[in-house]
Formats: C-alpha cells, structure tokens, sequence
C-alpha cells in the first residue's frame, strides 16, 4: 500500500514542479555528489572583527545516504545546515548544489524543523500544501498531492485539523509531510526528534527508517543534525563529528556500516555509540590545549586516545587563558549534582550509563562534566568520569564547608581568576561588568559572553568571591568573603 | 503503527458537500443575510450624502432636531471605518517598506516616533485647508479632512505595532518561507499578516476607541475664522452646545454612548475572538476572548459560502502577484556597491530635509521671526504643569481602585468591560457638562482645564493598572497573605512593583493624551461664553482659529518637544526599569 501511494505521488510530483528541481535536473544515481561545501567557514561579528563559529568544513553528501551532523551545542552544526540550505550566506568557503554554487535559499532541499513551524492559522492539509502553493501547482494537483502525503506519513483524518489540536508527534508528522511532498533532492532535518517525548521520538523515528529502508523515500538524500549519539548511529550511514573548541570544525567522520534496521542491543552498536562519545569527549581536550590557532585543520584523523590526552592535560594546566577555556553552561547546581552522584557511585561511573539511568542525554551532560573537568573535580577516563581527591571532598561536604572548596577550585578557572584579581588590585571598588564584556568580546561573540559572565557570576557569587549588583552591573568584592587568593 | 498509504475513501467533491449544508439553510442564514443588505443599503445612502454641493462662503447650519441623529450618527461611523480602513492600508505598506529596507527604515521609524508625539489637533487646520482646495465645491474634501484627523490618530500605533511583529517574526517562520521557496505574496499574506494579526486587532480596537476624540473634534471646525460643519454626531453635539441646549446635547451623549458600544459589540469583540485563531500556540493564555455575534455568524453558512466564493480570487491574485518574485535573499552582497548605496541614500534624504528646515527658516523667519518660539516654550512649561498634576492625581485616586478592582475577579468581569467603553468614550463630548459646571460654580478654566484633560486621559491609568493587578500570580499574593505581609509593606513589595510594568504604559498613554487633549480643553465655548486658560493648549487653538501659519508650526512643534522630550527623559527610562526589574 505504502509504495503505490508513494508511486503515485512521485507521478504526481513530477510535472507538476515545472520551476522545481526534479523537472530541470534528472534524478541523481546513488553516489552522485547532491551538495558540496568547500572550505566553508562562518564568522559572526566580535570586538576584533570576525569571531568564527565554522572553520574549514570540507562535506559532500551524495545520493542514497543519510549523514548525521553530530556535535554539542555551540558546535555549528544548525549553521552548518542552515549554511546548506542557503539560508545564512558561508563567510567564505563555497557551497554548492549538484555543482554549481549557492547564490540563495537552496532549490534542492527542505527543512524539518525542531519546533515543526507549523503556520498555526492553516490546517494540516494547508500547512502541507505550502511548498507546492509556492511553485504555482494548480490548487486541484496539490491537493491531491498533499492528501496523498498526509496518508503516507500516517496523518488521515487530520486534514483538516488545525496544529495546536494535534500532539507534538503528529505535528512533527505534518513537518515531515510538508517536506516530502515536495520531494527534495535532500532532506534536511534540524533536530527533528528532539522536542518529542521518548517513545513519540522513538516510534516517529523508527517508521521514517522503515520508509527509508523500503527505498521509496521521495528524496535522495537526508541531513540529520542531531545531538543525540544514539538516534546519530541508529539512523545515518555517516556520522560528521563537529568539535565546538575554539570553533567548530569536522572532528572526525565516522562510517556505519550497520545493516539496517539496526539492533540497539547488538554489542557492535553499543561499541559505535561508546567509539562516538570518546570522540566527542576526548578530544574536545585536545583541541582545547592545541591553543585557538591551530585545530583549523582538523580533519578526518584518527581518534586520539583519551589516556594521552589526560597526560597532557595536567602539564598544561596553568596555561589556561579566558579565551581557550570557555566557562560550560553549568550551575553550581548543576555541577555539584552530578559530583555527588559520581561519589555515591564510588567516585568512578560509566557516564553512558549514569544519562540512561537518569533518562538523559550523554550529552545533557556534559556541561556539568567539562564544568568539573574545569574545576579540578573530575576527569574523564575513557568512557569513566572520575572524581579527584578535591572532588570528593567537594562531593561529600556539606553547604558551609564546600564553599571554601568550590571557592579555592574555582579562582583557578581563567575567567573567574581574571574577576577576582581584577577587583583585588583595589579591594574597596567595584569594576563594571562592560570592562570584562569587552576583554570577552575579543574573543567570544556577544552571545557567547553574555552566557561567559552569567557563569562567573554564579560560580563567584556561590563561592563568596565577589558579588554582582545586576542594577549598577558591577562587580565588587564580597564582603564577607570566606576566601581569598 | 506504520506510515500507511492508500485505502483512504474517496472524498466527496467540495461542491457537493457544500449542496447538502445549502439545502440546511437555516434562520441564521437569513438573519445574516438581512443583516448584510441593510448593511450595504444604509452604507450607500449615507455615502452619497458626502459629495453633496458645498461652496465655502455657505454659511453652515446644522440641523439639531433630534431625529436626525440615526442619519448623522451613521455618517460619523462612515467616517471612522473609512478611516481604519485607511490606517490598515497605511500600516501595511508604510511597516512593511520599513521592515524590508534597511535604508528607509533609518528615516522612516524614527519619523513615525516624532509623528506619534505631535498633537495631531494642532494640524486639523492645515488638513481642512488642503483638502478643500482638493475637492473645491463638494463635501468632499471636508469630509477627508475628518477622515484625516481620525487617521492620523489610529494609524502610527497600528503601524508601530505592525513593524514590531515584521522584524520579530519567529525565526523558523522566516527559514520555513525562504526554505520552500514562498514568493513575497505568500510570505506576507500567509505568514506575516496572520502573525501580525492578533497585534493589529487589538493596536486597531484601541486605535479606534481614540478615534472617537478625533471624530468629535474634527466634525466641526473653525479655521481660518470660518465655520465648517459635517453632519455628524460631533457636529450636532457642538451645535446643541451653542445653543445652550443640554437636552439635546444629553440625547448626543446617548447617540455617541449606543454608538461606542454597538461597533465594540458587534465589531472588535467578534474580530478580537476571531483573531484567537492566529495565536501560537506556545503562548497560550488563559483568557480567550468570545463572542456572542462571532458565533451566531459561525453558525450560518455564509463564511463558508464566502470563502468558495473568494477563494478563486485569491488564487487569481496569487498567481499575478509571483511577478514580486520570490522570498529569498542573495547570500552575498557587494559591500563597494551597498556602501555607494547607503552614501547616495544618506546624501538624497539628508539634502531633502536640510532643504525643508531651511525653507521652514524662512518662512518663518520672514513672517514673525524666529522668536516666535519664545511664546510657546513658556506656556508649555504651563501646560507641562497640568499635565504632571492631571497624571499625579488621576494615578493617587484609580491605582487603588485599580488594584482593587483587578484583584477581584468578579469585580473586573464587571468593571473592565465599562473602563474599555469610558476610555473610548470621547471626552470632549462631555466638555459643555464641564463648562456649564465651571460656570455655575465659578472654577476657573485655568484649574478646570486640568479636570477636562483628565476626562479622556485618566482611563488609561484605570484601565492598565487593572491589568497590572490582574497579572499579579494569585500564589506571590497568598504567599505574602502567609507572610502576614500587608497594608504598606503590602504595597511596597508586592502590588507597586507587581503593577509598575502596566502602570508605566498607562501613564504614557494618559501623558501623551493630555497633551493632545490641552489643544480642546483649555479653550471651551458653552452657549455664547468661551474661557481661555492659559497654556499651549489655548495658544495652538487660537492659531488655529486666526489660520495663523507661523505660530501654529512654531505651537505644534513646541509642544512636540514636550512630549518627545517627557517620553525620553522619564517614560522611557521607567519603562526600560519596568523592562528589566519588574517584569513578571
């Protein structure tokens, strides 16, 4: 049932896209070269001029495959799609579409996106028609073509229901729907999983592969971005591994060979899903200690094993600057949670194993990790996260003692040592948050400092260094300091 | 479950279904149906009566028989949906060519900012004036002229409301049209206008019920020492006011009261309950607003039937307009070519508008000098006084009201309806009451004046700060009762700063009001007398009047000043405070 429909709406599609690329273009064979970036890199306006997000990404996508873009947040890896997509122009570098180069949005894609955009006023069946509308298919064809699509995906009986009365799966259908029945030559989806509840995520992911695997799929190639290591080997042939330090760039790529449909339990998969986790914790360290110049370069290498990496580590400790140890987006909160429940497991734990327990994400975590990693705390030792002497006293002690413990941990983290020696020079004044906001803005974007002075301001304010007058937006010492360098 | 395909019945045709709910046709069907052609039937009538003959050495003389209210009622709410309709075409196209070009937009917001501060009254004359050498010898240009002076005061908020929701349209919104490749028509009418729409309901309602004002204002006019009159509510009202007539006045204040209420009733609530539909779901709130006549007309088969028969229309217009191309943007540009670009734009409008200042220079220094500022500056500082006193008292006396009436709700189902009425009640209606008032008991204008600015301007304080204290979590009010938090403690941690945000809107509003208010308030006529306060206000009146260019320009910029200059230095920094501080 599902192929004759779908032969139908291939039928349909077909003439009815005069302007679109399937009439133009003769459907590309497996392994043809779809899109290609080249050198492409992205900068976003910083104090010193351009502050790059992307560097240096080499990608083709080729007919027949599905890649996953891969990465921690901040790692570019929506830029890089919307880069794809010719909806933010590359700072250099090229992308191009079946060879020649994007000059706007790109004519051989469509978007999933991760909040559906749905047009809340049209109903499911006008939502899905949006494409074809835009191509100046006669209303008769597209709909005809949408009601096809909406069965396909497995939306009958929603036609004409409006999107708020739909749950999130069946929204997310609808986005599916409205993307297929234009039937791209490449798929492009951003997190389209990831605002779904478990098992709506699980079983919308699992009937798109079926459709995939019965190789009807209406488009020839699917971008996936996803954070989420697992959905990434369960769902791509190829894994792009984006690292985020100084700036993201392709840290490695990794082929699955899996046969389809891939079993979760089987150990090949679970040592794939442990092989992609080291490379997006491991090496995120050795990029960090690389300094911001190099790491450009940083291709397709061969995974570094974490142990080197510790052992380089700590010799290169005290040479940690603002600029090359960004602060994670962790809370004290956050990051005390987490120490303790490593130390209620005997100071060592399988990190993959502590997310599943919690019914998190690896990398929900790893804020918190590289927070703690950061702080002396912890390291990470293969796939173990591992607390420090300091951590465990750190973990174990109560409110009133683990301040002075977080406070002597902390004036070693560059950002919130640079504060503190700051308003030690002259201990009666108070220095404004915009002398530090520009110090950052050399290298951070105006965002990224933003998130960079919240941080500090927390873990100061936690551990009694300084205090934060949100109105006057200064920094002063804090009075009733429990410690000081 | 799988992805299914196939095996769907076959759909019976639209047209069809359509047959079988005709065939239903219901006395709601009838009832609207009647209602629509004497609709049309009453727009037609009283729209021939604006190009009747009209020579401006006619003398006018309206009629102030009673029964001739339904005719001049009608006219004066012609007048006021022509002028919505003019402000929705205004708010289109001048938000959107703002929102679009990164060049005009540097001329065109900061010229809607002063717009909106300059007392729109003050330039009713140079619009009279104007349009009558438009239209010589017909009604025409008088009635454009009204339709002016109410368009110019619904149209720069609807606009500025409209822009606001163009530049923050929501990012995936925008990637979702330039992804599957919209053209500019479809972008505009399928994914801004709706986001847009539940903004400009509300901009256009609140608009309107100050439109009011305007209407009454503008119905009857002097310039230039000549009278004019439209038929109208507002010119009957002025008409009985020279008579000296207060019953008749009183059956105006009935007409303009039915009036007021019937648009809201059968206009803004069921286009506000409609406009539910355009909310994004992730800002669900708890209030959804509902219409009696909205479903009685959704219970009749007459949208439906409408839209079959638009709906090819709208296809038609579709396929035309894909001559606008395109929703896309080239991803690169040449900065050599955009730099030329911005510097040929900067120097054209520079040259233009230093042109204009020069020749307004000129102008004004061939005709009185440049010390014709001198005059207006000071009595401004007069008129500043009473608008501070007037925003003073009317906060101490309706923000406990307020509170009270918001923390209750049964309180504010009752009251808030009432408020919304009072606020678009114009106050300059009520004006003779007032002056008849000041006669009897001897209060002077200069003082009253004060009393009459409040009339209109006050509500806004009302009407926020029951807003304000709804918005209040009933949990941050029983965790203080747990507290034992109460009296002034109460009010100076919880309800002031729960209240700042929607109080600080209200006093702009009221503030600007006042100013715009100062222009009919500080010079009344009641039956033959006229008091005179002193003040700006009275000054730009009396320009008006004497069709005294130099120092109405020299009046009407001055009193722009002000209120640029209040806005800047303390509404916008309370605002920013509220922004940051108090939020909610």
């Amino acid at each position: 049932m599902a192929l004759k429909a779908l032969r139908k709406l291939r039928t349909l599609g077909a003439p009815a896209t005069p302007t679109g690329p399937a009439a133009a273009v003769p459907r590309a064979a497996d392994g043809d070269v779809l899109l290609e970036t080249v050198g492409l890199t992205k900068s976003y306006a910083g104090a010193d001029g351009e502050l790059p997000v992307l560097a240096g990404i080499d990608l083709k996508i080729r007919a027949g495959e599905i890649v996953a873009l891969l990465g921690k947040s901040g790692s570019g890896k929506s830029t890089l799609l919307r880069c794809m997509a010719g909806l933010i122009p590359a700072s250099s570098g090229t992308v191009s579409y079946r060879g020649e180069p994007l000059t706007g949005a790109n004519p051989g894609t469509a978007m999933v996106f991760q909040t559906f955009a749905l047009l809340p006023w049209l109903t499911v069946q006008q939502n899905v028609e949006l494409g074809l509308e835009a191509r100046g298919v006669p209303a008769e064809e597209r709909a005809r073509a949408a009601v096809q699509a909406i069965d396909l995906i497995g939306l009958d009986g929603f036609e004409s229901a409006y999107p708020k009365e739909l749950s999130g799966g069946m929204r997310q259908r609808v986005g599916f729907a409205r993307a297929l029945v234009v039937e791209p030559d490449v798929l492009m989806m951003d997190e389209p999983f990831s605002a779904l509840d478990v098992l709506t995520a699980e079983n919308l992911r699992g009937e798109l592969m079926e459709l995939w695997e019965s190789g009807q799929f209406p488009t020839r190639a699917v971008v996936l971005v996803t954070h989420n290591i697992e959905e990434a080997v369960l769902m791509a042939d190829r894994i792009v591994v984006l690292g985020s330090r100084p700036y993201g760039t392709i840290r490695e790529t990794v082929e699955v060979g899996l046969d389809r449909p891939r079993d979760r339990d089987a150990p090949a998969f679970q040592e794939l899903i442990d092989r992609v986790y080291r490379i997006m914790t491991g090496r995120a360290k050795e990029t960090r200690l690389s300094g911001a110049g190099a790491g450009a370069g940083a291709g397709a290498g061969a995974p570094l094993r974490a142990e080197t990496v510790e052992s380089a580590e700590s010799a290169d400790q005290d040479k940690r600057t603002v600029a090359g140890t960004p602060l994670p987006a962790a809370t004290v909160d956050g990051l005390s949670g987490l120490a303790e429940m490593v130390a209620h497991r005997g100071g060592r734990c399988d990190l993959a194993d502590l997310a599943d327990e919690l019914g998190l994400d690896v990398d929900d975590m790893l804020p918190q990790v590289d927070a703690l990693d950061l702080l002396g705390f912890a390291r990470v030792s293969g796939d173990d996260l591992v607390l420090t002497e300091a951590g465990t006293a750190f973990a174990e002690a109560d409110v009133q003692t683990s301040k002075p413990l977080f406070a002597h941990a902390a004036t070693e983290v560059p950002l919130v040592k640079l504060i503190t020696n700051s308003l030690l020079q002259r201990p009666e004044a108070a220095v404004r948050a915009g002398f530090f906001r520009d110090l950052l803005a050399h290298h951070f974007t105006s965002e990224q400092v933003e998130r960079q002075l919240e941080t500090a301001t927390d873990w100061g304010r936690y551990a009694e260094l300084y205090a934060y007058d949100a109105d006057r937006q200064e920094y002063r010492l804090d009075e009733g300091a429990s410690f000081r360098t | 479950m799988s992805f299914k395909a196939g095996g769907a019945p076959p759909r019976a045709p639209l047209s069809s279904r359509f047959a079988g709910r005709l065939s239903r046709m219901s006395w709601v069907d009838v009832v609207v149906a009647a209602a629509v052609l004497v609709l049309l039937y009453l727009v037609l009538q009283v729209g021939q009566g604006t190009t009747v003959r009209f020579s401006t050495d006619q003398s006018v003389k309206v009629d102030t028989d009673p029964s001739r209210l339904p005719y001049d009622a009608a006219r004066s709410l012609l007048r006021m949906f022509v002028a919505l309709a003019a402000s929705i075409v205004f708010t289109f196209a001048y938000a959107y060519a703002a929102a679009k070009s990164r060049r005009l937009e540097r001329i065109l917001i900061p010229a809607l900012d002063i717009l909106q501060s300059v007392p729109v009254l003050g330039f009713l004359t140079v619009a009279v004036t104007g349009f009558i050498a438009l239209f010589p010898g017909s009604m025409l240009g008088l009635e454009c002229a009204s339709i002016f002076a109410i368009f110019t005061s619904q149209a720069w908020n609807m606009t500025f409301g409209f822009y606001h929701s163009l530049t923050s349209l929501p990012r995936e919104l925008d990637e979702l049209s330039r992804s599957f490749r919209f053209t500019k028509w479809m972008r505009f009418w399928k994914v801004e206008v709706p986001a847009g729409m539940i903004g400009l309901v509300w901009n256009g309602m609140m608009s309107f019920g100050g439109g009011w004002f305007f209407l009454v204002a503008s119905e009857a006019i002097s310039v230039n020492n000549k009278d004019y009159a439209l038929p109208g509510v507002g010119s009957y009202a002025g008409a009985a006011v020279t008579d000296g007539d207060l019953g008749k006045v009183g059956w105006a204040i009935l007409t303009m009261a039915v009036m007021v209420i019937g648009v809201n009733f059968l206009f803004w609530r069921p286009l506000t309950a409609w406009a539910e539909k355009f909310k994004n779901e992730q800002s669900e709130a708890s209030e959804i607003q509902r219409s009696v006549v909205l479903n009685f007309l959704r219970r009749s088969n007459w949208p439906r039937l409408l839209g079959t028969v638009l709906r090819p229309v709208g296809r038609v217009l579709g396929r035309a307009a894909r001559v606008f191309g395109t929703d896309d943007r080239p991803l690169t540009v040449d900065p050599g070519r955009r730099r030329t670009g911005d510097i040929t734009f900067g120097i054209v409008a520079g040259g233009l508008i230093l042109w204009g200042l020069v020749d307004l220079g000129f102008y004004l220094n061939d005709r009185t000098g440049l010390g014709v500022f001198g005059e207006p500056l000071l009595l401004g500082l007069v008129t500043f006084v009473r608008v501070i006193v007037l925003v003073a008292v009317a906060t101490a006396i309706w923000v406990p009201i307020g509170v009270r009436i918001g923390f209750s709700p049964r309180l504010t189902r009752v009251a808030q309806p009432i408020v919304q009425v009072l606020a678009s009640f114009p106050a300059n209606f009520l004006f003779p009451i007032a002056v008849w008032f000041f006669l009897k008991t001897g209060l002077s204008i200069n003082v009253g004046g004060i009393l009459l600015m409040a009339l209109g301007a006050q509500w806004y304080i009302l009407f926020n700060t029951i807003a304000g204290a709804m918005s209040i979590p009933t949990d941050l009010r029983e965790a203080m009762d747990d507290l034992g938090v109460r009296g002034r403690q109460r009010w100076k941690r919880l309800i002031l700063p729960g209240i700042f945000p929607s109080y600080v809107t209200g006093g702009i509003t009221a503030s600007g009001g006042a100013w715009n208010a100062s222009i009919v308030s500080e010079v009344v006529t009641f039956g033959g007398t006229t008091l005179t306060a002193t003040g700006l206000g009275a000054y730009i009146a009396e320009a008006t009047s004497d069709g005294d260019f130099a120092r109405l320009i020299a009046g009407v910029a001055v009193m722009s000043l002000y209120v640029v200059g209040l806005n800047r230095l303390l509404w916008r920094r309370l605002y920013r405070l509220a922004d940051s501080r108090y939020a909610l």
